[in-house]
């Protein structure tokens, strides 16, 4: 194997060449590194492992995610400020960006690239914008069987031009249909409410088949299920009884379910407030098993393929990843990455995986199967990490 | 996590106790101001934003804290707020930490 030695590949992020238009290229193999502090994105090459360029004026990106359109060319970087930005990842510059709410916390795009929604936490909702021209289509306040308003967390696509999200204080799972909607406005989504689904949902995920939606639970234990697949939909709640009785720790940073590692027949999802991760059953939905980690799991990402789950934990123990083998249910690997690891991004297929360490001013790259570290990039506080081959997947 | 243990270890030895929590400094050190500007930053910013103007958490702007006193402020920083996401710091940060980060967060000063 070829290594190329770290520093040797390091690139100062002063030395950037423009990118230039001119030369042909795919994009495929492009993606983002959110600098959190500095309200920029670094735009990166997976296969190359080296910056490009870098995207400035993005506003308040604490928390940011990103979503990419079907051709892999733009993404759209949600910020927590409110911001929608579209980046032209092969001109690399910003495109459009729009103030669309006062506080946010991610989005998706629809299955066939035409909308991107927005959850707020301020005007708690999902906003949905026309991909191309970022003009809104739709604004769906988040008012809860209650009558009051909540933040609204956990929204991805679904099939079918759909997304799911879940609403923190109203404690509900909204699914909208968009799948009839036009740009004018004159045709209204389809709204399904499932309310009373659980004490305080702060994240949610969907499986990569787009079938099964799952709700974290903050405010007592268990997790909810909303089968795609059936009519009429129902939430369903699992892992009941999980830390029934047991005392939690202090959680110093919220799970995320984002990265909800989906390895084959089995789910690993973060235990909240534990230092642990739950293997659940990915057909019957029960707990077959509980790992022990380094510390309170925020991200569990599997490696494409399913065979590994790559685990990053919350402050103060961020300075860590462990690796847990599918198969045993045990971690066959743990090593130190610097200090505060925040995400972990795959390439495609999974040969390598992307760890952005904040307080290091860095991004690693590490072989996925030797766990060797093969190239380090300079990026000013780096926080999420996103491929444009998320385009190709569904809930991402 | 500092485990029971430890506390006991604190009372008896505060010399070990010293040693064995760097990153923290106790009521006899003085405090590491930029590592708690930090600390508030990052790791309170994760619920509270970066720029402390609300998230998950709730703004922690002079404007929006003003309706709690000093000691009030503490005592969420320290002891968390049950049935919140806000976790207790006890662990982690000292009294007189805690009470700098109130009076700097009261102040607006790390905005």
């Amino acid at each position: 194997m070829r290594l190329m030695p770290a520093l040797a590949s390091a690139l100062f992020l002063a030395s950037f060449a423009a990118a230039d238009a001119q030369q042909l290229r795919g994009t495929g193999d492009l993606g983002i590194v959110v600098e959190r502090a500095s309200g920029s994105v670094v735009i990166v090459d997976v296969s190359k492992r080296v910056a490009i360029g870098r995207v400035s004026g993005l506003g308040d990106l604490s928390h940011a995610s990103a979503v990419f359109s079907p051709d892999q060319r733009y993404a759209y970087v949600f910020g927590r400020d409110g911001g929608l930005s579209q980046i032209d990842l092969l001109t690399g510059v910003l495109a459009k960006r729009v103030m669309q709410a006062g506080n946010s916390i991610g989005g998706a795009i629809s299955d066939d690239g035409a909308l991107v929604a927005v959850a707020n936490y301020e005007p708690g909702g999902i906003r949905v914008f026309d991909t191309a021209t970022l003009t809104q289509v739709a604004d769906i306040p988040a008012t809860g069987a209650n009558g009051g308003t909540s933040k609204t967390v956990g929204l991805v696509d679904l099939p079918g031009r759909r997304f799911a999200y879940a609403l923190y204080d109203a404690g509900e799972i909204w699914i909208a249909d968009f799948s009839e909607v036009d740009f004018e406005g004159t045709v209204a989504p389809r709204i399904t409410k499932l309310s009373g689904v659980g004490k305080l949902p702060y994240d949610a995920n969907v499986t990569p088949d787009g079938r099964h939606y799952l709700a974290g639970l903050f405010g007592e234990d268990g997790v909810v299920h909303v089968d795609l697949w059936q009519e009429p939909l129902k939430a369903v709640r699992i892992l009941d009884n999980y830390g029934r009785g047991e005392e939690k720790l202090p959680v110093y940073k919220m799970p995320h379910l984002e990265g909800w590692a989906a390895a084959g027949d089995v789910l690993l999802l973060p235990a909240v407030g534990r230092h642990e991760l739950i293997a659940v059953d990915a057909r019957s939905f029960k707990e077959t098993g509980r790992i022990k980690t380094y510390g309170q799991p925020v991200f569990a990402v599997a490696r494409p393929g399913g065979r590994h789950v790559w685990v990053n934990f919350a402050h103060p123990l961020n300075d860590t990843i462990d690796v847990v083998d599918v198969m045993t249910l045990a971690v066959v690997h743990r090593f130190k990455a610097g200090p505060a690891v925040l995400h972990l991004e795959f390439a495609p297929r999974g040969h390598e995986v992307w760890v952005s360490v904040r307080d290091a001013d860095r991004v690693q790259v590490y072989d996925a199967r030797t766990f060797a570290r093969k190239a380090e990039l300079e990026v000013k506080a780096p926080s999420g990490i996103f491929f444009a081959a998320r385009a190709t997947r569904i809930g991402q | 996590m500092r485990s029971a243990p430890w506390r006991s270890w604190h009372k008896a030895s505060a010399f070990i106790f010293c040693v064995a929590l760097p990153p923290i400094a106790t009521a006899q050190q003085p405090l590491d101001t930029s590592k708690l500007t930090s600390l508030v930053r990052q790791e309170c910013g994760s619920c509270h934003g970066l720029t402390l103007n609300g998230g998950l958490g709730k703004p922690l702007t002079a404007e929006h804290l003003k309706q709690w006193d000093r000691e009030q402020v503490i005592h969420i920083i320290l002891d968390g707020v049950p049935g919140t996401p806000m976790p207790p710091w006890r662990p982690l940060l000292s009294e007189v930490e805690a009470g700098w980060i109130a009076d700097a967060l009261q102040k607006g000063a790390l905005r």
